[in-house]
C-alpha cells in the first residue's frame, strides 16, 4: 500500500527546502518522480534521504542528468535528489595538490579554479558533467592509460546512506590506508549504494606543453603493433587512442605526450619515429610517416557522449587488440553494420557505436563475435548505451559478492532500482 | 611493550583439534602444524609488540586447497588468519590462538608475463621483487617498492596496500592490481576484476579496490593480475645536506609549487643521519641537520630539465652540498643510508616504536615542531624519517625498556603524534595498515557512522566475522540479518553450498 502523497510531499518538504514535482523532463527511463528535490547542505542531503527511507521511496541521484540512461533501465523513481545545490570547491589546498569538491559541482568550473593554481583532475571528461556524476558512473577519458579512472584520483569521500546515515572515508591526504576505502566502492555504483555528496582528488600539475602524434595504417594488425609499441614506451604516453570506421575505413592511431616544451617536443620526434615506416614494430609498407601537432586530431574524444545510436564498451588485454579488432570487423561484414570504433586502446578499451536503428538483434549478434575474440576472464562487451541495453549482471566476476554490498547497503532496494544488482 | 593474547604450548583446543584430519586431507600431514614449539614461530608478524601463538598452521599450495582449508574453517565457525611473508608493522597477519593460520608461502610461482598487455598474472606468495625481475627482460616493472620488497609477499602489498618511496609519483597497490582471484571467508573462489582495470558487465561494482588495503579482512588471495610499467629511461636522484629540517622543507615545497612531481622525496633527521653513518657509512654530508633525497624518472629529455631545475631550488633553500647521481650503483650508494634507517636506529636505543603517520604534506614544519616538543617534554628520543612528498611520518620513538616506564612514556609519546596527525587533518597509517596495532585510534580518525558504514562492507564479504577477526576496527560487530525482502536466492543457497546468515 502507497502511502498517503500529501503525507509523503510533506515530509520531503520538512526535510529539503527546495522540493518540486516532477515533471516530463526529469523522467528516468520513461518514469517521470513525482518529486525532485535538491539539497543544499550535506545535512539537507541526509534529511531528504532519511525522509525517503520512511517514505520508502525509490531514489534516483542525479547530477547533469546526461547518463541517466545508460546501464540498464530505471525500475521505478519517486524521487530524484539532484546534487546540483551541491556545487561547492570546498577547499583547495594548492601546496598539497588536494581539492575537496562537493558532489554538484560541474567539472568545468572546478577546472577554471584549479587551473588558477596551475593543476588539474587529471580526467578527459565533459565541463558540463558533475563531480559526482562522473565518480558514480567511473567516467575517465583517453588519459586514464596514464591516470586511471576516478577510483584512483579520489583520496576521500562523503556519501549518504539509503537510509539517509552521512559516512567519510579516506581523507584529505594522498597517503592513507586507514579503513576500508568506501571511495572505491562507491565509484562507478551508478548511484546504487549511496549518494555522493562530497569527493576529494589527488591533483596533477598542468603539463606546460603537449603534442599529439597520428598515424594512419591499413589494416588491424599494424594498429595493434602500433598501440602496443606506443604503450610500452618509456617515452611514457598519457594516452594512445584510435579511431576507426570498420569495416573499410582508415585507421588512425593518437599518442598524446605531456610535460615540459623542450620535453614534449623531443619525446614527439621519438614517438614519431616508433610509429612510422622502418620503424623495429613496423613492416615497410604499414604506415605512412607519424605527423606532430600541437592540437588534437579532429576524431579525438572524450568520454562518448550520449546519441542516438547503440553503444558497446569493449575491454580486453591489449595482447587481444589484433583479435579484437579483426572479430569487429568480421562482425562489420556479417551484420552490414558500420560501426565506428574509438577509445583507450592502448589501457584495453574500446567504445563501438552502432549508428541508427541496427536492432537489438543485429546489436546482440555484433557483441557475441566481439566476446568471442576477448580470452575468457580477461575482458568484456557490454551494450551500455541505446537500443538493446542489457543487464547481464550475473555474469560479471564477483557478481554474488555485488549482489551481497548492494543487500547491505541499500537492503529494500530503493536506490537506483533496475540499473543493478535488484 | 608486548601485548600477549593468550598462553603458549597447548595443544589446539575443541573445534580446531576436531579440524586436524580434514585439513591434513586437504593438504597432507606435511603441511599442518599443531607442534606448539613450531607454531611459536608464527606468533607475530614484523610488529613484534603484539603476539599470539595460533592454534595451528596450515601451508596450502593451490586456491583449490585454500578454498577448501576456509571451507572446513568456516563450517566449524572456526577463525582463520590469512600471512604472506609475515612483515606487516601493524600486526595485520597476528593470529588467533582459537583459529587456523594459513600461510601463503608455497604459492610464489609467477604464472604468466604478458609483455604487450603489461601483466602478470603471480601467485600471493611471490615477492614483490620477483614481480620486477620477471618483468625486467622485457623493459618493464612493478611500481610498488615497499622497503621490504625484497621480501615482502605481493599478497601482503595487496592485503595492506602497501606503497613504497616510489608512491609520490607511481601510486600504491591499489592502483597496480587489476584482478584478484580470492577466497571468500565462506570459502568460495571468486574473481574481483578482470585485469582491463574497467569493471565487466554494464555496471560492476569495484570490489577489486574496496578488497584491497582491506587487511585480510575480507577474503583470501590467490591470483592476482598486476599492471607492469615501462621502466623509466632516466634515473637521476639528487641529495641535499641541510642546517635543518625546516631548510630541507622550504626546498620541498619549492620543488611541488614548481609543477615537478618527483618518483620519490625523502627527508632524514641529524638523529636517524647520525645512525645511518654508524651503521652503513653512508657518507652524508656531516653534520647535516637534514638529508633531502629527491629521485626523478621518466623520460631522458623530461628529466635533465626538471633535474636542473630541482639542483636549483636545493641550492636556493640553502642547500649545503649538493650531490646527483644516475647509474644505478651511485644511488644505491646513496639510498643505502635511507633504506637502513629504520635498523640504525635501532642500534640507538634497546627498543623502539615506529610510526606511520599523515599530515599534509604543507603540515609536516607545524607536526614535526610539535614532535619535537613531545620528544622534549617527554624526555624521549624521536628519530625522523619521512617521506616529505606526500606528508607519510616514520618516527622512531627510542626508548629503553629495562628503564621502568619509558616504555608507557614511548607508547604515550607515540601516540600524541598520531593526535597531531589527525588534528592537521592527516591519517593514523600511511603505508603500514591499522591491524591490532592502531585499531584503538580509528575513533579519533572516524565516527561512528563511518566505522558502520565501513562494516557493511565486512558483512557483505564475512557475515560470520571469520576472516582475520578483531583488525582494523575497534570493536566486534555482528553483522545480523538484512531487512527487506531478496529477488533471488544467493546461487550457493541454490547450490546447497550456503545458508543465508
Amino acid at each position: 500500500m502507497r502511502p498517503d502523497p500529501g503525507i509523503i510531499a510533506k515530509a520531503l518538504a520538512a526535510a529539503c527546502e527546495s522540493l518540486r514535482p516532477g515533471s516530463a523532463a526529469d523522467a528516468v527511463g520513461g518514469i517521470t518522480p513525482s518529486f525532485v528535490a535538491s539539497p543544499s547542505s550535506v545535512a539537507e542531503a541526509s534529511a531528504v534521504l532519511r525522509a525517503a527511507a520512511e517514505q520508502g521511496l525509490a531514489v534516483i541521484p542525479r547530477g547533469s542528468g546526461s547518463r541517466l540512461e545508460w546501464g540498464a533501465p530505471a525500475s521505478a523513481c519517486d524521487l530524484v535528489v539532484d546534487t546540483l545545490g551541491l556545487g561547492q570547491v570546498i577547499e583547495h589546498a594548492v601546496g598539497d595538490l588536494v581539492a575537496r569538491v562537493q558532489a554538484g559541482a560541474r567539472f568545468g568550473d572546478v577546472a577554471s579554479v584549479l587551473a588558477r593554481a596551475g593543476q588539474e583532475i587529471a580526467l578527459d571528461v565533459p565541463a558540463t558533467a558533475t563531480i559526482g556524476g562522473i565518480v558514480a558512473d567511473a567516467l575517465a577519458g583517453p588519459r586514464r592509460l596514464r591516470y586511471g579512472s576516478p577510483r584512483d584520483l579520489l583520496i576521500g569521500m562523503t556519501l549518504v546512506r539509503a537510509d539517509g546515515t552521512v559516512a567519510h572515508s579516506g581523507g584529505k591526504v594522498v597517503k592513507n590506508v586507514a579503513g576500508y576505502d568506501l571511495g572505491k566502492l562507491l565509484a562507478g555504483s551508478a548511484g546504487t549504494l549511496g549518494l555522493i555528496v562530497e569527493a576529494t582528488f589527488r591533483l596533477h600539475p598542468l603539463p606546460a606543453a603537449r603534442a599529439w602524434v597520428t598515424a594512419e595504417f591499413p589494416d588491424a594488425g599494424a594498429l595493434a603493433r602500433a598501440v602496443a609499441a606506443a604503450a610500452n614506451s618509456s617515452l611514457v604516453a598519457s594516452a594512445v587512442e584510435v579511431h576507426w570506421a570498420a569495416p573499410a575505413g582508415p585507421a588512425s592511431v593518437g599518442v598524446l605526450l605531456e610535460g615540459s616544451a623542450d620535453g614534449v617536443a623531443a619525446r614527439a620526434g621519438r614517438m614519431a619515429g616508433l610509429l612510422s615506416p622502418g620503424a623495429a614494430a613496423m613492416p615497410d609498407d604499414a604506415a605512412t610517416r607519424a605527423a606532430v601537432s600541437p592540437t588534437a586530431p579532429s576524431w579525438w574524444a572524450g568520454v562518448p557522449a550520449p546519441g542516438d545510436g547503440t553503444l558497446l564498451r569493449v575491454t580486453f588485454w591489449v595482447s587481444a587488440l589484433e583479435r579484437v579488432l579483426g572479430a569487429i570487423d568480421g562482425a562489420a561484414r556479417q551484420t552490414g553494420i558500420r560501426p565506428v570504433v574509438h577509445g583507450s586502446a592502448g589501457a584495453g578499451l574500446l567504445y563501438v557505436t552502432v549508428p541508427g536503428p541496427a536492432g537489438p538483434a543485429k546489436v546482440a549478434q555484433l557483441a557475441g563475435i566481439v566476446a568471442g575474440a576477448i580470452p575468457a576472464g580477461r575482458g568484456s562487451v557490454a551494450v551500455v548505451a541505446g537500443q538493446a541495453r542489457e543487464r547481464r549482471t550475473s555474469e560479471v566476476p564477483g557478481a554474488a559478492l555485488m549482489r551481497s554490498v548492494k543487500d547491505r547497503f541499500d537492503p529494500r532496494g530503493r536506490l537506483s532500482p533496475g540499473r543493478t544488482f535488484g | 611493550m608486548t601485548v600477549s593474547l593468550g598462553g603458549y604450548g597447548r595443544s589446539p583446543g575443541g573445534a580446531v583439534a576436531a579440524l586436524v584430519p580434514a585439513l591434513t586431507g586437504i593438504v597432507g600431514a606435511a603441511n599442518v602444524i599443531t607442534d606448539p614449539l613450531e607454531l611459536r614461530t608464527y606468533e607475530c608478524d614484523g610488529l613484534t609488540s603484539h603476539r599470539a601463538t595460533p592454534a595451528l598452521v596450515t601451508f596450502p599450495a593451490t586456491a583449490g586447497q585454500v578454498a577448501a582449508v576456509v571451507r572446513e574453517c568456516a563450517g566449524a565457525g572456526v577463525p582463520f588468519v590469512a600471512r604472506g611473508s609475515g612483515t606487516g608493522l601493524s600486526g595485520g597477519a597476528v593470529p588467533r590462538e582459537d583459529g587456523v593460520l594459513i600461510v601463503l608461502a608455497k604459492m610464489r610461482s609467477v604464472l604468466e608475463v604478458d609483455p604487450v598487455a603489461r601483466r602478470a598474472v603471480i601467485e600471493p606468495g611471490v615477492t614483490n621483487l620477483a614481480v620486477s625481475q620477471a618483468a625486467a627482460p622485457f623493459g618493464l616493472f612493478y611500481a610498488p617498492d615497499p622497503s621490504s620488497q625484497v621480501v615482502c609477499s605481493v599478497g601482503g602489498n595487496v592485503a595492506e596496500n602497501s606503497g613504497g618511496a616510489h608512491c609520490l609519483k607511481h601510486g600504491f597497490t591499489v592502483n597496480h592490481v587489476l584482478g584478484l582471484e580470492i577466497v571468500t571467508p565462506s570459502g568460495e573462489l571468486a574473481w574481483l576484476g578482470d585485469g582491463t582495470g574497467v569493471p565487466a558487465g554494464p555496471l560492476g561494482y569495484d570490489l577489486l579496490g574496496a578488497f584491497t588495503g582491506s587487511e585480510g579482512t575480507l577474503g583470501i588471495v590467490t591470483k592476482i593480475v598486476v599492471k607492469l610499467t615501462p621502466a623509466p629511461e632516466a634515473v637521476h636522484l639528487v641529495l641535499a645536506g641541510y642546517a635543518t629540517l625546516a631548510d630541507g622543507g622550504r626546498a620541498v615545497s619549492d620543488i611541488i609549487a614548481a609543477g615537478i612531481v618527483p618518483a620519490a622525496i625523502e627527508m632524514m633527521d641529524a638523529l636517524s643521519i647520525e645512525a645511518a653513518e654508524a651503521a652503513v657509512a653512508c657518507g652524508y654530508p656531516d653534520d647535516a641537520g637534514a638529508v633531502l633525497l629527491v629521485e626523478l624518472d621518466g623520460p631522458a629529455a623530461e628529466v635533465e630539465a626538471e633535474l636542473a631545475t630541482v639542483r636549483e631550488i636545493c641550492a636556493a633553500a640553502g642547500a649545503t652540498e649538493i650531490r646527483a647521481a644516475d647509474d644505478p650503483a651511485q644511488r644505491a650508494a646513496i639510498w643505502k643510508g635511507r633504506k637502513a634507517a629504520f635498523a640504525a636506529v635501532g642500534r640507538l636505543a634497546p627498543a623502539y616504536i615506529v610510526q606511520d603517520g599523515v599530515v599534509p604534506r604543507t603540515a609536516l614544519g607545524d607536526v614535526l615542531a610539535r614532535i619535537s616538543a613531545l620528544s622534549e617534554a617527554a624526555g624521549i628520543r624521536v628519530a625522523n624519517v619521512f617521506h616529505a612528498g606526500d606528508g607519510n611520518l616514520h618516527p622512531l620513538v627510542l626508548y629503553n625498556d629495562a628503564v621502568p616506564g619509558e616504555a608507557e612514556r614511548a607508547e604515550e609519546v607515540s601516540g600524541a603524534i598520531l593526535d597531531a596527525c589527525i588534528e592537521h587533518g592527516g591519517s593514523i597509517t600511511g603505508e603500514h595498515g591499522v591491524g591490532v596495532d592502531k585499531s584503538r585510534y580509528m575513533p579519533k580518525m572516524f565516527t561512528a557512522q563511518d566505522l558502520d558504514t565501513m562494516q557493511l562492507l565486512r558483512c557483505a564479504f564475512d557475515p560470520a566475522s571469520l576472516c582475520n577477526p578483531g583488525k582494523v576496527f575497534p570493536t566486534p560487530r555482528l553483522c545480523g540479518e538484512i531487512p527487506g525482502h531478496r529477488r533471488a536466492p544467493h546461487p550457493a543457497v541454490v547450490a546447497g553450498e550456503a545458508e543465508i546468515f
